[in-house]
């Protein structure tokens, strides 16, 4: 662990694989920022691999004010063991205030080793982080500017606040698409600092054989609408009423866990705790009763239209517009009225 | 060959069957109401284990941290087929956070050698699935999270099929070596009946003590103790006796374990209230969704 540093950097672990950046560091430099502005501090991205410097500049322009660069052969496929140990020796050197990580499988394995070898304390899967005063029970003395890790706790039913503030860095993994990426500015500058990766004598244990990496093929993150249908659509057949809907809105489609676990949309489109979480301009909620592990992935959506059948359904409780109604009947309806719609607003325009 | 397992197992409450009750006004968790349930990813970790000693033979030894009631999954581990169980319960252990729980861990895992330790990728109640990797790296052992596929079993290696989000990987990692196994990597085997009739009387020296205190309530201090240790010798020798350690038991640094050892506070807690918007009510009738799509275009939502 280090000491408490109020001159510490704001510090983004840039998660890479095969040298293209996920959208998860991005995301989180857009925190990041407004964590450091609050601070008064800068912010700094950890770039590690093999023959990654390109990225740097990505990086920089999403928000970074500098980039510590390690690259070495070794860093070419992640193990905890490499990574943690070069986290390691940069968090003892530099005395970050902040680390923050995507609560990525990589991230999820990669934090809590980082922060075990560092004795410092760890929460997971934050869906939002804050500047703020802690004073613990029974003490008078207030701890200022700490980081509020906020995250959803026990199946959803909570929101807990933790804080750390003694045995920093204050570390966290955050959840991959809950931060609004910020635009890139390639007009932005910053500083790229390249650090010895100093393996030797580290002992490496494992070895990759094969690996298999899919690019996502639906990417909800991105989708400005999405048509999401759940256990209430009744079948794979009455799916494609979804994609109906999806269509003629230029739509994305998401399913609840439940509809993916029925086999009526593949696992890509799921949207909840443990699929993708959303935050569209417009979410259209069909059959979907609204558990507390799918609004926990949609529920920060601008608008969103719930359908079903079931008046008590919760979804109703967090949505802007419902029509209460049989699916098979009210899509069909909708999308002719937006058909009619559009060809309207065409004609006027 | 012959592999000694470790297992790691935690009691849960069952998140996924909280009902109104389960929720205190004052938006704290109501632990009472709410089952408590072997967390399913941990059985995971276990039939992972039970097939290494398929196998390659050897034993499997089942650890939980956690109040005395936690009994009751040590129980299911031996009906499920583990040789030994061990209970971890110590009142200086309470609010202890990943970090502190993997150091109180760290500890009772050097009592016991263990050529692959092995753990459920993450617990219900709080999702973190940070213990393992924390255990692993206190234990300065190689760590495999996210198995999904325990493909070979050799001397002094492995080879597993992890699970890295948008596709997998196959690994070979060098042993001993600390596993975190996922829910698709196996079906746990059902308990069976022969060691339900023989573990159902499985149980801790807590425990003993608990039924004694109740048989003999007009008994001397003395005579409590004297027979909590011959029923507590007894179990022993029919090899139903659950281990019971504390914290100077495994020769934990106090300073590191409960609330005191636990870097992450508390700030608060907030029961999640459905924050809906202003809500309105749309009829199913095509004029009604004449009015709903019309204010999506006006306010440029949609089109």
């Amino acid at each position: 662990m280090i000491e408490v540093n109020r001159q510490g950097e704001v510090w983004v672990f840039a998660e890479q694989e095969g040298r293209k950046l996920s959208d998860v560091p991005l995301e989180l430099l857009g925190k990041a920022r407004e964590l450091a502005g609050q601070l008064g501090v800068p912010v700094a991205a950890v770039l590690l691999g093999d023959g990654v410097a390109d990225l740097a500049a990505e990086l920089i322009a999403h928000g970074a004010d500098k980039v510590y660069l390690v690259q070495d052969p070794l860093l070419g496929h992640y193990q905890a063991a490499s990574y943690s140990h070069v986290l390691c020796r940069l968090i003892e050197r530099h005395r970050p205030q902040i680390c923050l990580y995507g609560a990525t499988p990589l991230g999820r394995d990669l934090a809590p080793t980082v922060a075990s070898a560092m004795k410092c304390g760890l929460t997971a899967d934050c869906t939002d982080l804050e500047i703020g005063d802690h004073k613990p029970p029974g003490s008078d003395e207030v701890h200022e500017k700490l980081m509020f890790q906020i995250r959803p706790a026990f199946g959803g039913n909570i929101i807990a606040t933790i804080v750390n503030f003694d045995r920093w860095p204050q570390t966290a993994t955050v959840r991959e698409g809950v931060m609004a990426m910020p635009d890139a500015d390639p007009a932005r500058t910053g500083e790229i600092i390249d650090c010895p990766a100093d393996l030797d004598g580290v002992s490496l244990p494992l070895k990759l054989v094969e690996a298999h990496h899919r690019p996502k093929r639906v990417n909800l993150k991105a989708a400005r609408i999405i048509v999401a249908g759940g256990a209430g659509v009744g079948s794979r057949e009455n799916f494609r009423r979804i994609w109906d809907l999806a269509n003629c809105l230029g739509a994305a489609v998401g399913g609840s866990r439940a509809a993916v676990d029925l086999g009526f949309v593949d696992h890509d489109h799921q949207v909840g705790q443990t699929g993708t979480t959303v935050r569209p301009a417009l979410y259209i909620a069909c059959g979907i009763s609204g558990a507390v592990q799918h609004r926990a992935g949609m529920q920060e959506s601008a608008k969103i239209l719930a359908i079903n059948s079931d008046p008590e359904a919760a979804i109703f409780s967090i949505a802007h517009y419902g029509i209460v109604g049989d699916l098979s009947d009210v899509i069909p309806r909708l999308v002719k009225t937006i058909r009619r719609g559009a060809a309207a607003g065409q004609s006027t325009s | 060959m012959s592999m000694n397992c470790v297992v790691c197992v935690k009691q849960v409450p069952d998140t996924k069957r909280i009902t109104g009750e389960a929720m205190k006004e004052d938006g704290t968790v109501n632990r009472g109401a709410l089952p408590a349930i072997f967390n399913p990813e941990d059985l995971n970790a276990l039939e992972a284990a039970l097939e290494i000693r398929d196998r390659c033979g050897g034993t499997v030894t089942v650890v939980t941290m956690g109040p005395p009631s936690a009994c009751e999954i040590l129980r299911t581990s031996l009906y499920l087929g583990a040789d030994r169980a061990v209970l971890v319960t110590d009142r200086r252990a309470a609010a202890s956070d990943t970090l502190a729980t993997s150091y109180i861990l760290s500890c009772v895992l050097r009592k016991i050698p263990a050529d692959v330790v092995l753990c459920g990728r993450q617990a219900i109640d709080g999702d973190t699935a940070q213990v393992g990797p924390q255990l692993a790296e206190k234990l300065s052992l190689p760590l495999v999270t996210y198995v999904e596929e325990l493909i070979d079993v050799g001397e002094d290696a492995l080879r597993a099929r992890r699970n890295v989000g948008n596709g997998w990987e196959v690994v070979d990692c060098k042993l001993p070596a600390l596993l975190t196994v996922m829910d698709s990597a196996n079906a746990p085997r059902p308990p069976a009946i022969r060691r339900i009739m023989k573990y159902k009387k499985a149980r801790s020296s807590g425990e003993v003590a608990g039924e004694v205190n109740r048989a003999l309530p007009d008994a001397s201090d003395e005579e409590r103790a004297a027979e909590a240790r011959r029923r507590t010798d007894a179990l022993g020798q029919r090899g139903l006796l659950i281990e019971q350690w504390d914290l100077d038991d495994v020769e934990a640094d106090l300073s590191w374990c409960g609330r005191g050892g636990s870097p992450t506070k508390v700030h608060r807690i907030q029961a999640v209230v459905l924050a809906g918007g202003e809500y309105r009510e749309f009829p199913p009738t095509d004029a009604g969704m004449a009015q709903l799509v019309g204010e999506l275009i006006e306010d440029h939502t949609i089109g």
